[in-house]
């Protein structure tokens, strides 16, 4: 099905030509954009300013390191082995527990140490990272997620995307892997996108593979009853990416933890314009208001949620 | 917004630029706008003949100067053993063949070329109006010419209808007394020259040549010429037409002789001529001058230098092309500028043996590719490694392909080898990212793109216009620019956001 362009218009939607004069090259500076492709950056980025993010374990930069790991993973339980400059989830080892000397993979198969080893020394050799690159492996702690995110998704952790205009966030959505897009989060394998309401964190609106949904397809979950606990914390959490970035335009990806609460899990420079046919509203509208704000005046991240929040 | 009415200045200015020199060149150097378009060139040769009496000989020839309805290409002279040059003289141009000594029968020849010219009028304009020449008559004479010109006057109002008058009187199939006797010692032109001179009109006698194909020993034709206004008329003294026929071409106009020969006797003129259509472009390249515009433009440069900018002044159109599918349309290609580059390659190949070959060497690549990356190879080996690799193959697609009597295999190793090691590269990347759909995807947007660009770039127009009108490219230059500040959606993005057509 198509649409004209008129009424794409009227409703607000950005398109890619606009995203990528108008916001990106005018708001992100370039000499910035290593610090969200490059998660370990960001992550410790996020730690200087104090920013919530899955616990660092251990970083693997050289091939002969790779003997270390198993005393880095000694006595965890669970973890998440990552390629720094990975993209679209690519490379990602999680293993959930352990039995003896085996590992177990979230899928529930176990594997032994050789097969984690011969994963990293792919990542060093960068076979997952986006220009294939030598990259570096890191590990960090397991995410619980709470009771409510876990029975929402099939197989992988929920996360919500929030764009955040000049530290403002604009609209969010909330992700839900699938049986289709295999565990993984991007909504063009198939996985749910959740509109959220800025305001409440209700869902708005729910998607799959660009059409309307009610109910998730394979844990039948009513997604229009969904909303996210403690979402002032969360949103503030996501405008403070602001500060330690001061790219104007970005997407942060967070996770909610049962113990620790809203986390930040990543940052795109880039992020996707998806977001506004699971939130079936435009962007437009939205950062035309941030954009006639006074450039001058920067308030604190919690001011400029309370701001997004009786604004959108 | 001052920035981007600037900004659209530029553009506008850019787009006149090359507009107004594109047609600059055009109409200044005669630059076809279009190929393949051909033009008639008369080739027309004088040759004299005489006889030397041993002493020093000079022949003195009137040449057409810029005769009206013509434009002259080149000439030359060949006759050997005498001196040649050409002369500017306050009458004209002349030729002058100069030896110390000659006995005998002598032959010169001078050959012009010439093409028919549509805007000739203007040129042949006089400044200065010639004055009537005073014409002597014996009284008997002088009353018969007095009579035919007071009724010729009568029945006319310009010089030219007062010519026609009198060519009426004169031709009639019965002439009077005063036409009779004067027709019995002047011949018709003359006798008409001296008519209109003595009436107080300038008029002349000059002489013309017939073009007609293939002709050989014509000589040339008396034409009397009136002038009227501003400018000489040339009419036909036997019809009384005037204006200038086609096919004609005024050699002599007044002034001196035609030929003088001194030094010799029994000079004799003839002329013969062809008709040859040349490719309007080769007459432009001979017409081109030292300087000015012919300046700037490549074919000053190597003939080897010329074919390689042949090339490289296509790239732009394949730009625009590219530019134009990823910003407006929205198709996904991989990496941003393949698809020019391997069009380029289908110009030295063919479209059909290219596309095969291209796909067979990128799945055949693909698939050593995925051996490759179970190597843990870093990134510069495994593309080098790759490169060599698709050399061989390459290499052995040509020795099959020439065993079979494909013709694909001696083209395909012009392939540029690093473009496809890359492609696969990437592809195969996109493999592990995104999956074999999106290759397929970005695959298929390559190729076609690639193939639009191709057919594009392979337009007799397009090669034309890029490498004779180089200014051209600002224009290009323009659309790029002005595309590069489109925010508008794109075309595929009218799909994808499709479902929210209920929502409006």
């Amino acid at each position: 099905m198509w649409i004209f362009p008129l009424p794409l218009r009227r409703l607000g939607f950005l398109g890619m030509n606009r995203r990528n004069v108008a916001y990106i090259s005018r708001y992100n500076s370039r000499g910035r954009y290593p610090l969200v492709d490059d998660k370990l950056k960001t992550k410790l980025q996020a730690e200087k300013f104090h920013l919530a993010t899955p616990r660092l374990r251990g970083v693997i930069r050289h091939q002969y390191e790779i003997e270390t790991f198993a005393g880095m993973v000694e006595d965890l339980n669970g973890f998440a082995v990552k390629p720094s400059k990975g993209s679209g989830g690519k490379g990602i080892l999680v293993i959930k527990e352990r039995s003896s000397d085996l590992f177990v993979k979230s899928s529930g198969r176990s594997i032994d140490i050789h097969v984690v080893k011969r994963h990293l020394s792919n990542i060093l050799a960068g076979l997952y990272s986006l220009a294939g690159t030598p990259d570096v492996a890191i590990i960090e702690d397991l995410i619980q997620p709470s009771e409510m995110f876990e029975k929402l998704s099939y197989e992988g952790v929920p996360d919500i995307r929030v764009i955040i205009f000049r530290g403002y966030p604009v609209m969010a959505m909330l992700r839900l892997s699938t049986r289709a897009s295999d565990g993984k989060a991007n909504l063009h394998k198939g996985a749910v996108g959740v509109g959220l309401d800025i305001a409440t964190g209700r869902c708005l609106h729910a998607v799959q593979y660009s059409k309307r949904i009610i109910r998730h397809p394979d844990t039948g979950i009513d997604l229009n009853t969904i909303a996210i606990p403690d979402w002032k914390n969360l949103l503030e959490l996501a405008a403070r990416s602001y500060e330690i970035t001061r790219l104007g335009y970005i997407g942060a990806d967070l996770v909610v933890d049962k113990n620790a609460g809203p986390m930040l899990l990543e940052l795109n420079a880039r992020p996707g314009l998806s977001i506004q046919v699971a939130n079936g509203a435009g962007l437009l509208p939205r950062l035309k208001k941030i954009e006639a704000l006074d450039p001058d005046f920067s308030p604190r991240a919690k001011q400029r949620v309370e701001f997004a929040m009786k604004e959108f | 917004m001052k920035s981007k009415s600037a900004f659209y200045i530029v553009v506008l200015i850019l787009v006149l630029t090359g507009l107004g020199l594109a047609w600059l060149r055009h109409v200044n150097l005669d630059i076809p706008l279009v190929p393949g378009r051909t033009r008639p060139v008369w080739h027309i040769e004088a040759r004299i003949d005489f006889v030397a009496e041993g002493e020093p000989v000079k022949v003195n020839l009137d040449l057409p100067g810029s005769p009206p309805g013509f434009a002259q290409v080149s000439e030359q002279a060949a006759s050997t053993g005498y001196g040649f040059s050409i002369v500017d003289t306050p009458a004209g141009r002349r030729a002058e063949w100069t030896r110390r000594s000659a006995r005998g029968d002598q032959t010169l020849y001078y050959k012009v070329q010439m093409i028919p010219e549509t805007d000739a009028a203007k040129k042949s304009e006089v400044k200065q109006p010639p004055n009537p020449e005073t014409v002597y008559w014996d009284p008997l004479q002088a009353t018969a010419a007095h009579q035919l010109e007071e009724q010729a006057w009568e029945k006319s109002s310009t010089p030219i209808s007062f010519a026609r008058e009198l060519i009426k009187q004169l031709t009639a199939s019965e002439p009077d007394q005063n036409a009779s006797l004067l027709l019995s010692q002047y011949p018709l032109p003359e006798l008409l020259m001296r008519l209109l001179n003595h009436a107080g009109i300038a008029a002349r006698v000059s002489m013309g040549l017939e073009l007609q194909d293939a002709r050989r020993y014509q000589s040339l034709k008396p034409i009397l010429e009136v002038f009227d206004q501003d400018r000489w008329v040339p009419v036909d003294p036997r019809t009384g037409t005037h204006g200038l026929p086609e096919n004609l071409l005024l050699w002599h106009r007044s002034g001196k002789s035609l030929l003088d020969v001194n030094g010799g006797s029994n000079s004799e003129i003839h002329f013969s001529m062809i008709r040859q259509t040349l490719p309007a472009m080769d007459l432009a390249r001979l017409q081109f001058h030292e300087g000015g515009l012919s300046r700037l433009s490549l074919y000053s440069l190597p003939i080897e230098e010329q074919s390689v900018f042949k090339l490289l002044l296509l790239l732009p159109v394949g730009a625009l092309i590219i530019t134009f599918m990823r910003i407006v349309i929205g198709i996904r290609t991989s990496g941003t500028f393949m698809p020019v580059l391997i069009a380029l390659s289908f110009l030295q190949t063919q479209l059909v043996q290219g596309i095969a070959a291209f796909v067979i060497i990128v799945a055949l690549g693909l698939l050593l590719r995925g051996y490759l990356s179970r190597l843990n190879l870093l990134m510069v080996a495994r593309i080098s490694t790759l490169i060599v690799l698709v050399i061989f193959l390459t290499s052995m697609i040509s020795v099959i392909g020439y065993e079979l009597g494909v013709n694909l295999g001696l083209t395909i190793t012009f392939f540029p080898m690093i473009i496809i090691a890359w492609t696969i590269e990437r592809m195969s990347i996109l493999w592990e990212e995104e999956g074999s759909r999106e290759v397929l995807i970005q695959g298929l947007g390559s190729l076609s793109v690639a193939v639009l660009a191709y057919l594009c770039m392979r337009m007799p127009i397009v090669r034309h216009l890029t490498f004779n009108f180089p200014e051209i490219h600002l224009i290009l230059l323009a659309g790029i620019l002005t595309m590069g500040q489109y925010t508008g959606y794109k075309l595929t993005e009218l799909k994808r956001f499709g479902v929210m057509r209920n929502n409006g």
